[in-house]
C-alpha cells in the first residue's frame, strides 16, 4: 500500500507537468495583454514606452520558452511568483480565498453526505412507496435547480421571513465561529442540495442493486437481523461507488462555485478566477490552475486509497 | 410446541407460490406436497422454471417481498407452521434450524466482510455465543469442512478463496448452529466435476454424522442417484413424480421422468445412436390450463389428459401424476426412441480439415503494480488433427485451456507458438485472402445463448448478416429465402425470423446461433460449451440437431465441453486437457473404456452416473486438492500435485505425449 501510494504520488509529477505546459501556452495564445489592460484599461493615455517598460519589468518581453523555464524552476522551489496585477505573491492571493472555498466545500459535503445516506437508503428500502417518491422528487429537484438560483431563493426567504441577511464580510471560523457559520451555512446549503441529490441517487440505485445480490440472500438465510442485513451487508457495499461521486463533487466545489459565490458575495476561489482571467493575470491564473489540478489528483488518489480501505478485493500491493 | 419423534421433520402440504409481475401472475409452484424425515436426503430435480428453487425459498420464506406470494399451503417444520410465524420468529429459525446453501459460491459470500465474521454471525445471533466461543467454533467448523490453516483463513476475504473453497465456507456457515435441515440449491452446479465430488461427499458425510436432513435441489440426475434416498421430480410448477430413488430411476411411472432419464447422455451405458429427447418446450407458467401440464410434450397423450391428473399411488410405492401410470407399470406403453441413424464417422484416410501442431499461448500478467510480471501458460504444446465429418471432443475442467484452444483456432487470439493448418493452409503465413476464406469456413457456436445474440437485431437479421457481408447470396429476396431455409434446418419455423432474441427460449436461441454459423456454409465448427447452459431435455434436442447437421453438411466439430457424458456421446475422438496441456488422446470408446492417464480416470470417477444402484455400490475415489495457481505452475508433470501415482520423478520430468497403444496417446511416465 505504501509503495502504491508513493508510486501514485510520483505519477502526479508528469500529470501536473502536462497541466503546466497546457495552461502556460494556452494563456499565451488567448488575446489580450495584462499591461494594456492595467495601464490603458481605464482609458488613460499611456505611451508605448511606458508599456514596453512595464512588459520588461514583468518579464513578458523574454522568449516564451525562457518565461516557461523560469516559471518551472521557480515552481520547483515552491515559488509561484507574484500576481502581475496586485504584485502580491500568488500564494498569499490564493490562501485568503482558499480558506473560504475549502470551508464551504467541506460544509456542503458534510450536509450532503449526512442527508444523502439516509435519504438514499430509505428510498431504496421502501422502493415504490411514498418515501421513495418523495426522495426522488427532492433529488430530481436538486439536479435540475441551479445552485445559484436556489441560493437566491434562500436569500429571499431569509429576507422576507426574518428580514435578515447573512453578513457579507468573511470572518474566519477561528475568529468568530458564529459569525462565520451564519455567513457560510447558506451557500453551503445552496450547493449542498445538488450535491446531496447526486449522492442520494447514487446510493439509492447502488443499494437497490446490492439488495438483489446473492450475499444478501445468504445473510437473510443465516437469520441475520434485517437491520444488520442493511447496515452491515448491504450499505457498506452500496457506499463504495458513492465515494467516487463524493470525491469528484468535492473537488468541483473548490473552483467551480463562480456564480454561487457571486450570489452570496463570497470572496472565494471562483471569484478570484474570474477576476484574474478578465485581467489576464498570467501568474495568478497559472498558480490557481496548478492548485486545482493538484487538488484533483490528490483527491483522486485519496478516493482510490479509501476504496482499498473499504473494499478488501482491491489490494494495490501483494 | 409439540414434538413428535415419529412425525416427519418437514411437511409441505399443497404449497402454492405465485409471483405478481407486470406481465401477470406467474404460478411458480402449484400444489406441491412432500415430507422430509430427520436425517433423510431428499432430492428435488427438475429443469429451470420447474419451481424447485422457488419451493425451497418458500419454505425459508425468502421470496422477493414485493412480488412473491404464498396464497395457499402449509409448511410444518418440527411441529411449527412456518407460514404462520411472524418475521422475527421466522428469522430465528433461519440459520439455526434450517440453513440454506446456494448455487453460486462466487457471489453468495459478502465480498467486503471477512470469512470469519460471516461464519460467526449466526453463532453470535442465534446461539448468543461470546466472541471467543464463536471464534473457537468457527475454527472447528472450517476444520470440519476441510479447510487447512483455519485460524489464518478466518481473517481472509472471499476473493482469497477458490470456488470450491467458498462452497466449503458456505457449508460451514450452514452447519454453524447444528441445524436440523439443510437445503442445498444446486450446491455444485458452478463447480468442476472433481470439486463437485469433493463437496457432495463432504455434505453427505456431514449430514450422516450429524443426523442433518438434506434437501438437494439439482438438475443433475447423476448427483441425485449418488446421494438421494428419495427423489421428487418437478415439472412446470408441480410434482410429476416422487418416490424412493431406486424406484424413480429404475421404474419411472411418469412419462416426464422416463423422458428425462432417457435424454441424458450417460457414461454407464453404451452410446446409443441418437439421444431420445422430449420434444417441445416447457409451458409458460403465466398461462393457466386444466390439462396435464406435460401433455403437449407427452408421447402417451390421450383424450383424458385434458384433465389434470392427481398424484396416483403407483405399484413401486411412489406417486406419479399420470393417468396412464398403470399402463406404464404394465409395460403396455413404452417410450419409443426418436428415429435416426447413427453417426458414420469418416475414415481417417483423407487429409485432416484442421491440424494443430505444438500450439502454445501464454499471457503476461502484471502482478499489481510491482514489477513481477508473471507468464501464464494457458496452452502448451497442444497438437491434434480433425478430419472432415468428424467430431473431436475436448474435455477438461475450468482453467485447463480448452476455451483458449478454441479461440486460437478461430484466430480470436494470436498463438505464441505452434502452427494451425486449415485445409492445408498454414494460418500464420496465410495471405489476407486465404484468411478471409478460412474465416468463412470456420464457425463457432458459443455457450451462452443469452448474451451471444445481439438483442436489438431480429433473428432474420442475425442470421442474414453474414450472408450480406460475405456476399453469399444476391439481393434481399434470396437472402430471406436462405434465412428461411437455414431456420428450417435447425428446426425453427420461418416466422421466427421476425422475432427478437428475448422472445425466444434458451434452446431456440441456441438454434439461432447454430443457424447463424451454418449461414456461412462452413466445413468446421467450434462448439464451445454449446449445450452446457441448456436444460437436460433441451440439451438432448440440440445434440441431436448438431449430429443431424454434421451428417447433412459433412461438418467437422471441435466440441469443447466439461460434461464427460455429453462429450462421449457426440465425439469420435476425445482430447483430455489439464492445466494447459494434453493429458490423453484416444478414440472415444478407448478413453471411456480404458483410460490410461490418472487424471482421465479421476475425471471419469468423479462424474456421477444417473443410476442409484451403481452409485451406491461404488466408493468414489476422490482426487485431492485443487487446480494449482497459474502464476506458480508445478514443476514436472502439471498433474503431480493431485495425482495418486505421483513420485519424485514426476516432479522433475515433463511427461511427453506418447503413443502408449496404437492410436492412444497419454502424457504420463507411470503408464
Amino acid at each position: 500500500m505504501l509503495r502504491y501510494t508513493i508510486n501514485r504520488v510520483l505519477l502526479m509529477i508528469p500529470t501536473l507537468l502536462g497541466v503546466a505546459v497546457l495552461v502556460f501556452f494556452m494563456l499565451r495564445v488567448v488575446p489580450g495583454d495584462i499591461v494594456e489592460i492595467k495601464l490603458r484599461g481605464d482609458g488613460g493615455s499611456v505611451t508605448q514606452e511606458t508599456i514596453d517598460m512595464e512588459r520588461k519589468r514583468l518579464g513578458l518581453d523574454r522568449p516564451l520558452i525562457v518565461q516557461f523555464g523560469t516559471w518551472m524552476t521557480d515552481m520547483a522551489r515552491l515559488d509561484f511568483g507574484k500576481s502581475m496585477w496586485t504584485e502580491r505573491p500568488v500564494v498569499t492571493e490564493i490562501a485568503g480565498r482558499l480558506e473560504l472555498s475549502l470551508q464551504v466545500a467541506i460544509m456542503a459535503t458534510v450536509i450532503a453526505v449526512l442527508l444523502a445516506i439516509p435519504m438514499g437508503t430509505l428510498a431504496a428500502l421502501y422502493r415504490g412507496t411514498w418515501i421513495d417518491y418523495t426522495v426522488r422528487l427532492l433529488t430530481i429537484g436538486g439536479l435540475s435547480i441551479p445552485s445559484f438560483w436556489f441560493g437566491m431563493l434562500i436569500m429571499l426567504t431569509l429576507l422576507s421571513l426574518f428580514n435578515w441577511l447573512p453578513p457579507i464580510t468573511f470572518t474566519p471560523i477561528y475568529v468568530d465561529p458564529w459569525a462565520n457559520l451564519t455567513q457560510l451555512i447558506w451557500p453551503a446549503m445552496a450547493v449542498g442540495y445538488r450535491y446531496c441529490a447526486v449522492v442520494a441517487r447514487m446510493i439509492r440505485s447502488s443499494l437497490l442493486e446490492v439488495m438483489n445480490e446473492d450475499y444478501i440472500r445468504t445473510a437473510r438465510a443465516k437469520g441475520v437481523y434485517e437491520k444488520l442485513v442493511v447496515s452491515r451487508h448491504a450499505l457498506r457495499n452500496a457506499l463504495l461507488p458513492a465515494i467516487t461521486v463524493i470525491g469528484l463533487e468535492f473537488t468541483f466545489l473548490i473552483g467551480g462555485l463562480v456564480v454561487t459565490e457571486q450570489v452570496f458575495n463570497l470572496n472565494g476561489i471562483g471569484q478570484l478566477f474570474v477576476q484574474s482571467i478578465s485581467r489576464n493575470d498570467f501568474t495568478l491564473i497559472q498558480g490557481m490552475v496548478m492548485l486545482i489540478a493538484a487538488f484533483y489528483v490528490f483527491v483522486n488518489l485519496a478516493i482510490d486509497l479509501l476504496y482499498a480501505v473499504f473494499d478488501p478485493r482491491i489490494r494495490y500491493n501483494s | 410446541m409439540q414434538r413428535n419423534a415419529a412425525a416427519p421433520l418437514l411437511e409441505v402440504e399443497d404449497l402454492h407460490t405465485q409471483f405478481h409481475t407486470a406481465r401477470g401472475i406467474v404460478r411458480a409452484v402449484e400444489g406441491v406436497s412432500f415430507t422430509v424425515d430427520r436425517g433423510e436426503v431428499v432430492a428435488i430435480v427438475g429443469e429451470s422454471g420447474s419451481g424447485k428453487s422457488v419451493t425451497a425459498l418458500s419454505i425459508m420464506r425468502l421470496l422477493p417481498r414485493l412480488t412473491g406470494k404464498i396464497p395457499k399451503g402449509r409448511v410444518t417444520f418440527d411441529g411449527r407452521s412456518l407460514l404462520d410465524l411472524d418475521d422475527e420468529q421466522m428469522r430465528e429459525i433461519r440459520g439455526r434450524d434450517i440453513s440454506m446453501i446456494f448455487q453460486e459460491p462466487m457471489t453468495s459470500l459478502n465480498p467486503i466482510l471477512t470469512i470469519g465474521l460471516q461464519i460467526k454471525e449466526p453463532l453470535l445471533i442465534h446461539l448468543g455465543m461470546t466472541e471467543q466461543e464463536a471464534q473457537a467454533r468457527a475454527v472447528e467448523l472450517l476444520q470440519l469442512v476441510g479447510i487447512t490453516d483455519p485460524e489464518r483463513r478466518l481473517d481472509q476475504y472471499p476473493h482469497q478463496f477458490s470456488g470450491g473453497m467458498r462452497q466449503r465456507v458456505m457449508i460451514a456457515i450452514g452447519l454453524a448452529c447444528n441445524p436440523k435441515l439443510i437445503i442445498a440449491d444446486e450446491p455444485t452446479t458452478a463447480l468442476d466435476v472433481t470439486i463437485q465430488a469433493q463437496i457432495l461427499e463432504l455434505m453427505k458425510n456431514l449430514s450422516r454424522k450429524l443426523n442433518i436432513a438434506l434437501i438437494i435441489i439439482t438438475h443433475n440426475l447423476g448427483v441425485v442417484a449418488r446421494y438421494a434416498d428419495r427423489v421428487i421430480v418437478m415439472y412446470a410448477a408441480r410434482v410429476a413424480e416422487q418416490g424412493p430413488s431406486d424406484a424413480v430411476f429404475h421404474r419411472p411411472r411418469h412419462p416426464y421422468s422416463m423422458g428425462l432419464l432417457r435424454s441424458v447422455p450417460r457414461l454407464d451405458r453404451p452410446r446409443g445412436s441418437k439421444l431420445e429427447t422430449i420434444e417441445g418446450l416447457p409451458p409458460n407458467l403465466a398461462d393457466q390450463t386444466s390439462a396435464c401440464r406435460f401433455a403437449p410434450r407427452c408421447p402417451f397423450r390421450i383424450a383424458v389428459c385434458d384433465q389434470e391428473p392427481p398424484l396416483f399411488k403407483t405399484d413401486t410405492g411412489s406417486l406419479a401424476r399420470c393417468h396412464r401410470h398403470e399402463e406404464i407399470a404394465a409395460g403396455t406403453i413404452t417410450w419409443s426412441a426418436a428415429g435416426g441413424a447413427g453417426l458414420n464417422f469418416a475414415a481417417n484416410t483423407t487429409a485432416p480439415v484442421l491440424s494443430v501442431k505444438d500450439l502454445t499461448k501464454s499471457f503476461t500478467v502484471a502482478g499489481g503494480l510491482r514489477s513481477n510480471r508473471g507468464l501464464v501458460r494457458a496452452v502448451q504444446d497442444v497438437s491434434f488433427d480433425i478430419y472432415p465429418g468428424e467430431t473431436l471432443g475436448l474435455v477438461g475442467e475450468s482453467g485447463c485451456g480448452k476455451t483458449t484452444v478454441g479461440r486460437l483456432i478461430l484466430r480470436l487470439e494470436e498463438p505464441t507458438g505452434g502452427e494451425i493448418h486449415f485445409e492445408g493452409v498454414n494460418l500464420s503465413t496465410a495471405s489476407p485472402a486465404q484468411l478471409k476464406a478460412m474465416r468463412r469456413k470456420v464457425q463457432v457456436i458459443f455457450q451462452d445463448p443469452y448474451s451471444s445474440l445481439n438483442p436489438r437485431m431480429t433473428v432474420g437479421q442475425i442470421i442474414g448478416e453474414p450472408l450480406h457481408v460475405y456476399k453469399i447470396v444476391d439481393g434481399r429476396k434470396q437472402a430471406n429465402e436462405r434465412v428461411a431455409s437455414l431456420l428450417e434446418n435447425v428446426g425453427l419455423r420461418p416466422e421466427m425470423a421476425e422475432r427478437y432474441p428475448h422472445q425466444l427460449s434458451g434452446g431456440q436461441r441456441q438454434r439461432v446461433g447454430i443457424a447463424r454459423a451454418l449461414a456461412m456454409e462452413p466445413s468446421f465448427i467450434v462448439c464451445d460449451e454449446a449445450v452446457s447452459a441448456l436444460d437436460v431435455s433441451i440439451q438432448g434436442q440440440i445434440i441431436n440437431l448438431l449430429e443431424d447437421l454434421q451428417r447433412k453438411f459433412k461438418l467437422a466439430y471441435l466440441f469443447i465441453a466439461h460434461d464427460l457424458a455429453v462429450v462421449r456421446h457426440i465425439s469420435a475422438r476425445v482430447v483430455v486437457m489439464y492445466f494447459g496441456r494434453i493429458m490423453e488422446v484416444a478414440d472415444r470408446d478407448v478413453i471411456y473404456g480404458g483410460a490410461l492417464h490418472p487424471y482421465t480416470k479421476a475425471l471419469l470417477d468423479a462424474a456421477p452416473v444417473p443410476d442409484p444402484t451403481i452409485e451406491k455400490e461404488r466408493e468414489p475415489r476422490l482426487i485431492k486438492g485443487e487446480l494449482p495457481s497459474h502464476l506458480a505452475p508445478p514443476s514436472g508433470c502439471v498433474f503431480n500435485t493431485r495425482c495418486p501415482l505421483a513420485s519424485q520423478e514426476c516432479r522433475e520430468i515433463v511427461p511427453p505425449l506418447e503413443e502408449k497403444r496404437p492410436g492412444h496417446f497419454a502424457a504420463c511416465i507411470k503408464v
